[in-house]
């Protein structure tokens, strides 16, 4: 299981990277949102936390299809399907690996970009804190998006099409927690949502995963 | 006699025929009937004026929407545990149509909330929670339109399915969370002494009625082009072989 975390993790990061990429990719967003709607740090500041929160979910998205698509191609899926390891544990790992590579550098990285949107700096930390709990259950959703379409030649678009949606409640908390945070409201319950949702997603969908994944192989 | 019967297409085919027309015909009364007794021989209402006559397309659509997406789960469901290829079929068969009403409520919605509300889209939870709907029918029938081997995208659409149907939940729940809603509430439940007004409701249930057939009608048919496109296959891939 520790090879194979390892394996995902230096082909994320070594061959051609989707590992940089992401991180550009949040980076040239977050730059063109000012240019977009103008300097003013009022409104700037308003809108950093929704921005930073899309941000973070595209920046996930780009990297889905790399999480199965090579593997399928050269056949180690089918060897890691016939594994002694379950295929629910391998799609868990495959998530995991996605979050150390997308995720966590995501939320190190948001506060800096929180800095550029003049985000009021009691909100950071609410910022990090949601993007840690929210971020995993991104990268599951993810996976179980990658392992729907593995087998499609342009899956690309159609990954963003499925996911999007499924997105949708997890960043309805996300950004709703760093906003009540930047108010100085109590956030607990949207941080707590939020937790839920990352915890069913870890317990449940890696077998929606690895189902997927079975009937792809079949 | 079983329900199971009719996971046998010939089974199916047989018992659609004969009640297509049957359920085509009520249909289509029980929508003429609700819509013109709804549209000329109902009161306006004392603040809404004529504009409170979209209820009969609006209501019965909203309705139909959330209901074909919940017979899509329990076909997925049957087409998972069971394997009956009618289920998985009917499962596609309803996308198009549920998707079709969910637009329907969308925009009979806008209409009648640019002269109400003054504006023809709020970020109101159930108007959004509509929206998230639509989108994952998009992305539930672009997945079946994506994949060739008919088996594989059905399974695939299934198990999309399952998880969509909760997370379409959890975000019907989570909107509430983040916006107040300028939409009424449950305005027709069976727990309530009163609904809406008489004279509106008895022509509304017609046409909810109207609307409910035409949901089977269209499934049934829709359904049973699909077996028969299912044979058409079938049989040019054998005078191919042969």
């Amino acid at each position: 299981m520790i090879a194979l975390l390892r394996r995902d993790i230096k082909l994320a990061i070594r061959a051609g990277g989707g590992f940089g990429l992401g991180l550009a990719f949040f980076l040239i967003l977050v730059v063109l949102v000012p240019f977009g709607v103008g300097p003013n740090s009022d409104i700037l500041a308003r809108i950093a936390p929704g921005i930073l929160w899309v941000g973070a979910l595209l920046s996930c998205l780009l990297s889905l299809d790399r999480i199965f698509q090579l593997d399928y191609e050269d056949g180690t899926l089918d060897l890691l399907a016939t594994a002694p390891l379950p295929l629910e544990a391998a799609a868990s790992l495959k998530a995991l690996s996605h979050w150390l590579t997308t995720g966590l550098p995501l939320t190190v990285a948001a506060p800096f970009l929180g800095v550029l949107l003049s985000m009021p700096s009691e909100a950071t930390l609410w910022l990090v804190i949601s993007l840690a709990l929210g971020t995993p259950a991104l990268s599951m959703l993810g996976t179980f998006g990658a392992a729907l379409t593995v087998g499609l030649k342009r899956g690309g678009l159609l990954v963003s099409l499925l996911v999007l949606p499924l997105y949708m409640p997890t960043l309805i908390f996300g950004a709703e927690a760093v906003r009540r945070g930047a108010e100085g409201l109590p956030t607990s319950s949207a941080l707590l949502f939020l937790a839920a949702i990352t915890a069913g997603c870890t317990a449940l969908l890696p077998f929606a995963s690895a189902a997927a994944l079975r009937m792809n192989l079949r | 006699m079983s329900l199971w019967e009719y996971a046998n297409p010939t089974r199916f085919m047989q018992t659609s025929g004969k009640v297509l027309p049957v359920v085509s015909v009520l249909s289509l009364a029980c929508l003429l009937i609700g819509l013109v007794w709804g549209f000329f021989f109902t009161p306006d209402d004392y603040r809404q004026g004529s504009t409170v006559k979209i209820i009969y397309l609006h209501v019965p659509s909203a309705l139909m929407a959330i209901n074909a997406w919940l017979m899509m789960l329990v076909t997925s469901l049957i087409w998972l545990v069971r394997r009956h290829h009618v289920s998985a079929l009917a499962a596609k068969a309803a996308a198009p149509i549920g998707i079709t009403m969910t637009l329907i409520a969308l925009i009979t919605g806008a209409i009648w909330g640019q002269p109400m509300w003054g504006t023809y889209w709020a970020w109101d939870p159930r108007l959004t929670s509509f929206l998230i709907l639509f989108l994952f029918y998009l992305g539930y029938m672009a997945l079946w339109a994506a994949i060739e081997n008919p088996d594989t995208a059905a399974d695939l659409t299934s198990v999309l399915c399952l998880v969509g149907s909760v997370f379409a939940l959890l975000s019907r729940y989570a909107v509430n969370f983040w916006n107040q809603g300028l939409h009424q509430g449950a305005s027709l439940s069976l727990d309530k002494e009163e609904n809406v007004a008489d004279v509106f409701y008895l022509p509304l249930l017609v046409c909810i009625a109207g609307f409910v057939l035409l949901f089977v009608a269209l499934v049934l048919l829709r359904t049973s082009t699909e077996i028969r496109s299912r044979r058409t296959n079938a049989l040019i891939s054998r005078e191919r072989l042969s």
